[in-house]
C-alpha cells in the first residue's frame, strides 16, 4: 500500500510538476519579451524562436540522458575492461570474433531473422485476408491478435506447457508430445533437442507477432482501390489471382514495413529465450548473450560490445526509416 | 466489392475454414494453460488437459463394507454399500472382480466371486454382496468399478498462488511500476510533439529524424550506462529510476505518435485560435491536447502493455530481491526453480496476464489506430 502511495504522488508529482514548468516557463518568457510596448514585432520574434525549445525541453533532457548518452557511453565502454576501468582497446570485439558462443549467438540470430518475419508476415497476410471477408472477422482478427497482450514471459510459459516432456508410457500432458505419439512418434525432450529446439522458441514470436502483421496489412488490404479489384474480376481473373496478382503488389510498402518492424523486435528477442532455454542446448541469441555477460559475467566490456553489434545490425532499418519519414513529410 | 468476389459457396466455405483453423490454432495453446489452471495438481500430470474437458472413464478399487456388518435376509446373508466415497459422484458403467478385469459385468446385473458370492453394482454405485453362507474373514470385499467421471474444475490453485508465493505483493509491484510509467511520458511528450507539428523553428526536420532514429535504438544498448548512471546519481536500483527509464524509453514513440496525429488536426482550427490572441500555450491545452484524446489513448495502451509485460528493464534497473520482483520477474524465477509445478505456473500466468488481456479487449479500437498510424517501433 505504502509503495502504491508512493506511484500516486509520483504521477501527481510528475504531471504537476510538467504542467507547472510548462506554465511559468511560458509566462516568464512572456514578461521578458511582452507582446506589446516598443519592441513589440523584435519582441514576437524572439519569443516565438525561444518557445518551441521550452515546450521540447523536458522531452529532450530525458532524451539525452537515457538514449544519446549511453549510445556513445556503450562504444565506449566496449574498448574498456570488465570493470570499465582500463581500455584495453578492440580486445573485446577480437574475443567475440574467436567466442563459440557468440558465433552461435550470431548463427541463431540469422536464423531468427529470416525464419520469424517471414512466418509472421506471411500469416499474418493469411490471416488478414480470410478475416476481413468473413462474418466473425472481428471476432477472429481479436483472438488472432490477443498473445500481443501477453507478456513475453506469459507467452513462454504457454508454449513451455505445449512442448512439456513425460517419459515414454506415461500419459502425455503436452500437447506437441501427445501428437506426436498419436503418430507414432516417441515422446521428445523437445527443448534440449538442438537445432529443433530454436525453431520452437521462434514459434512463440511468430505467434506473439502474427497479430500486429495482420492489423497492419488488414488495413493496407482495405485502403486498396477498389477499381482496380473490379477491373480484374471483369476480366476474369480468379480470387487467387486477385489476391496474388492485384492486391498484394500495391501493399508492397506496407509488407516491408510490417517485415522491417519485426525484424527489429527480433534483433532484441530476450525474454523468450531467458525463460524457456537461458541459451542453453545451442538457443543462445544476442540478446540473451548480452545480458548474461552483464548479469552473470559482470563484464560491462563484453556486455557492451554485443549490445553495439546489435544496434550495428538494427542501424540499417533505422537509417531506411528515417529517409522514408523525411519523404512522408516532405 | 465482397458480392461479387464472395459469391462462389465454396470459396466461402474454404475461407471460413481457413479462419477457424488459424483462431484454433492461435488460441489453443493458450486455453489448454487456462483449463490447466482450473485442475488440480495431480489431474494436470496424469492426463492432458484436452481430456479434462469431457468426462473421464476411470477404473477405481473399492473395498465393501466388513463381514460382520451382513445381515440376514430370507436365509441369506447379505452386505450393502455405496462404492463411492463420500463427495465422490459419478455413474457406474461396470464393475469386475479381478483388477485384470475391472469391466467384466454391466452395471446392474449379477456376477459371481471365486468364493461363491454374488454381487451387483448398479449405476448409482449401490452394491449389494449375497451369500448362502456367513461371509468369511475379517476385511471386506474387494472388487472393481469403472466409473465415468463428470469433468472436475478447482479454483483452488487461485486462492493458494494469491495468498501465499508473495504472488500479490508482484502484481501490486508492477502496478507501481507501469502506472506512473505510462502517464509521466504522456504530458512531456505531447508538448514535444504540439513543438515538432505545429511551430517553425530551425532543426525541427532533423529533431524529427533523430525521433524517428530512437524508435529502434535497441535496449540493450542502454542498460548499462545507465545502471552506472543510477548508481552515480543514488537512485541506485529504486522505482524513481524504473519510472525514468521507462518514462524516456517511451518518449520516442509517444511523440512519433502524437506528432503524426497533431499535424493532421486541421489547420484552419489553429490559425482562427491564433487570430483571436490565443498564445500557443492556450491552444494547446484548449484545443490540442482535447483533439488528440484518440492518439493519447493509443499511446498510453502501447506504454501500459509494454511497461506491465516488460522483464529486461524490471529485471536490470529493479533488482531482484523478493519485495522489488515483478510479476514477470516472479514468472521467470518459478520457471527456473519450480518448472514442473504447472498448477503453480499456469496460475501465476494468468494472473500476470489478467490485466493486459482485459485493457487489451476494451482499448482495442485505440490500439488498432494507433499501430495504424504510427507502424514503426
Amino acid at each position: 500500500m505504502n509503495q502504491l502511495f508512493s506511484a500516486v504522488m509520483t504521477i501527481g508529482i510528475g504531471v504537476g510538476g510538467c504542467l507547472t514548468y510548462f506554465f511559468l516557463s511560458n509566462m516568464v518568457l512572456d514578461r521578458i519579451y511582452p507582446a506589446k510596448g516598443a519592441n513589440i514585432s523584435f519582441n514576437i520574434n524572439r519569443a516565438n524562436a525561444i518557445r518551441p525549445w521550452l515546450f521540447m525541453l523536458p522531452a529532450i533532457i530525458l532524451l539525452a540522458i537515457y538514449l544519446v548518452y549511453p549510445l556513445f557511453w556503450s562504444i565506449y565502454l566496449s574498448f574498456m575492461d570488465a570493470g570499465g576501468e582500463n581500455f584495453v582497446g578492440v580486445s573485446n570485439y577480437s574475443w567475440m570474433v574467436g567466442d563459440e558462443k557468440f558465433q552461435e549467438s550470431m548463427r541463431n540470430n540469422v536464423l531468427w531473422l529470416i525464419v520469424v518475419p517471414a512466418f509472421s508476415t506471411m500469416f499474418g497476410l493469411i490471416a488478414a485476408a480470410v478475416t476481413d471477408r468473413i462474418k466473425w472477422g472481428n471476432l477472429a482478427k481479436a483472438m488472432i491478435f490477443m498473445p500481443m497482450a501477453i507478456s513475453f514471459v506469459g507467452a513462454s510459459v504457454i508454449w513451455k506447457f505445449v512442448y512439456d516432456f513425460r517419459p515414454e508410457g506415461t500419459a502425455q500432458i503436452g500437447l506437441l508430445n501427445a501428437i506426436y505419439e498419436r503418430f507414432g512418434g516417441v515422446p521428445q525432450t523437445w527443448l534440449t533437442s538442438e537445432i529443433v529446439n530454436s525453431f520452437l522458441l521462434m514459434i512463440v514470436l511468430i505467434w506473439i507477432q502474427t497479430g500486429f502483421a495482420m492489423v497492419i496489412l488488414s488495413g493496407a488490404l482495405r485502403g486498396i482501390p477498389e477499381e482496380t479489384v473490379e477491373a480484374a474480376i471483369l476480366d476474369g481473373a480468379s480470387p487467387l489471382q486477385i489476391f496474388f496478382k492485384i492486391k498484394v503488389p500495391q501493399i508492397w510498402g506496407t509488407i516491408i514495413v510490417v517485415w522491417t518492424t519485426i525484424t527489429i523486435t527480433v534483433l532484441k528477442v530476450f525474454d523468450i529465450v531467458l525463460t524457456m532455454t537461458n541459451g542453453q542446448w545451442g538457443t543462445q541469441v544476442l540478446g540473451n548473450y548480452m545480458f548474461d555477460w552483464l548479469v552473470r559475467g559482470q563484464d560491462s566490456g563484453r556486455a557492451s560490445a554485443i549490445a553495439i553489434v546489435i544496434m550495428l545490425l538494427v542501424l540499417p532499418i533505422m537509417i531506411w526509416n528515417i529517409r522514408n519519414a523525411r519523404k512522408e513529410m516532405r | 466489392m465482397d458480392n461479387i468476389v464472395g459469391g462462389k459457396s465454396s470459396l466461402t466455405w474454404a475461407v471460413n475454414l481457413a479462419a477457424a483453423f488459424l483462431v484454433l490454432l492461435w488460441t489453443i495453446p493458450t486455453f489448454g494453460l487456462l483449463v490447466s489452471s482450473f485442475r488440480e495438481k495431480d489431474q494436470i500430470i496424469s492426463s492432458g488437459w484436452w481430456e479434462s474437458i469431457f468426462p473421464q472413464e476411470q477404473a477405481i478399487q473399492v473395498r465393501g463394507a466388513a463381514p460382520d456388518t451382513a445381515v440376514q435376509e430370507g436365509g441369506k446373508y447379505v452386505i450393502t454399500g455405496q462404492a463411492f466415497a463420500e463427495g465422490q459422484a459419478g455413474a457406474v458403467s461396470a464393475f469386475g472382480i479381478t483388477s485384470r478385469e475391472p469391466a467384466a459385468t454391466v452395471a446392474g446385473e449379477t456376477a459371481q466371486t471365486p468364493e461363491g458370492y454374488s454381487i451387483t453394482v448398479n449405476a448409482d454405485g449401490t452394491y449389494r454382496l449375497e451369500s448362502a453362507t456367513p461371509f468369511e474373514g475379517t476385511r471386506g470385499e474387494r472388487f472393481f468399478v469403472t466409473t465415468t467421471q463428470p469433468p472436475s474444475f478447482t479454483t483452488q490453485n487461485y486462492s493458494n498462488v494469491l495468498s501465499g508465493e508473495g504472488l500479490a505483493r508482484g502484481f501490486f509491484n508492477t502496478m507501481t511500476v507501469s502506472i506512473p510509467a505510462t502517464i509521466i511520458p504522456i504530458l512531456i511528450a505531447a508538448f514535444a510533439a504540439y513543438a515538432l507539428a505545429w511551430m517553425e523553428f530551425p532543426g525541427r526536420a532533423l529533431l524529427l529524424a533523430c525521433v524517428v532514429g530512437m524508435l529502434v535504438v535497441p535496449l540493450q544498448l542502454a542498460l548499462i550506462p545507465l545502471l552506472k548512471l543510477h548508481l552515480w546519481a543514488g537512485i541506485g536500483k529504486s522505482y524513481l529510476g524504473i519510472w525514468l527509464a521507462h518514462s524516456a524509453f517511451g518518449l520516442p514513440l509517444a511523440i512519433y505518435l502524437l506528432r503524426n496525429y497533431m499535424a493532421g488536426l486541421p489547420r484552419e482550427i489553429i490559425e482562427s485560435a491564433r487570430v483571436d490572441g490565443a498564445t500557443d500555450f492556450q491552444i494547446f491545452l484548449k484545443i490540442i491536447l482535447p483533439l488528440s484524446f484518440p492518439a493519447l489513448a493509443s499511446f498510453a495502451i502501447f506504454q501500459f502493455l509494454w511497461t506491465w509485460n516488460d522483464l529486461l528493464v524490471a529485471l536490470v534497473f529493479l533488482g531482484s530481491t523478493e519485495e522489488q520482483l515483478v510479476m514477470t520477474g516472479q514468472l521467470k524465477e518459478l520457471m527456473g526453480s519450480r518448472g514442473g509445478d504447472w498448477e503453480l505456473l499456469a496460475t501465476s500466468a494468468f494472473i500476470s496476464i489478467a490485466v493486459p488481456l482485459a485493457v487489451f479487449f476494451a482499448m482495442q479500437k485505440y490500439l488498432v489506430r494507433g499501430l495504424l498510424s504510427g507502424s514503426v517501433k
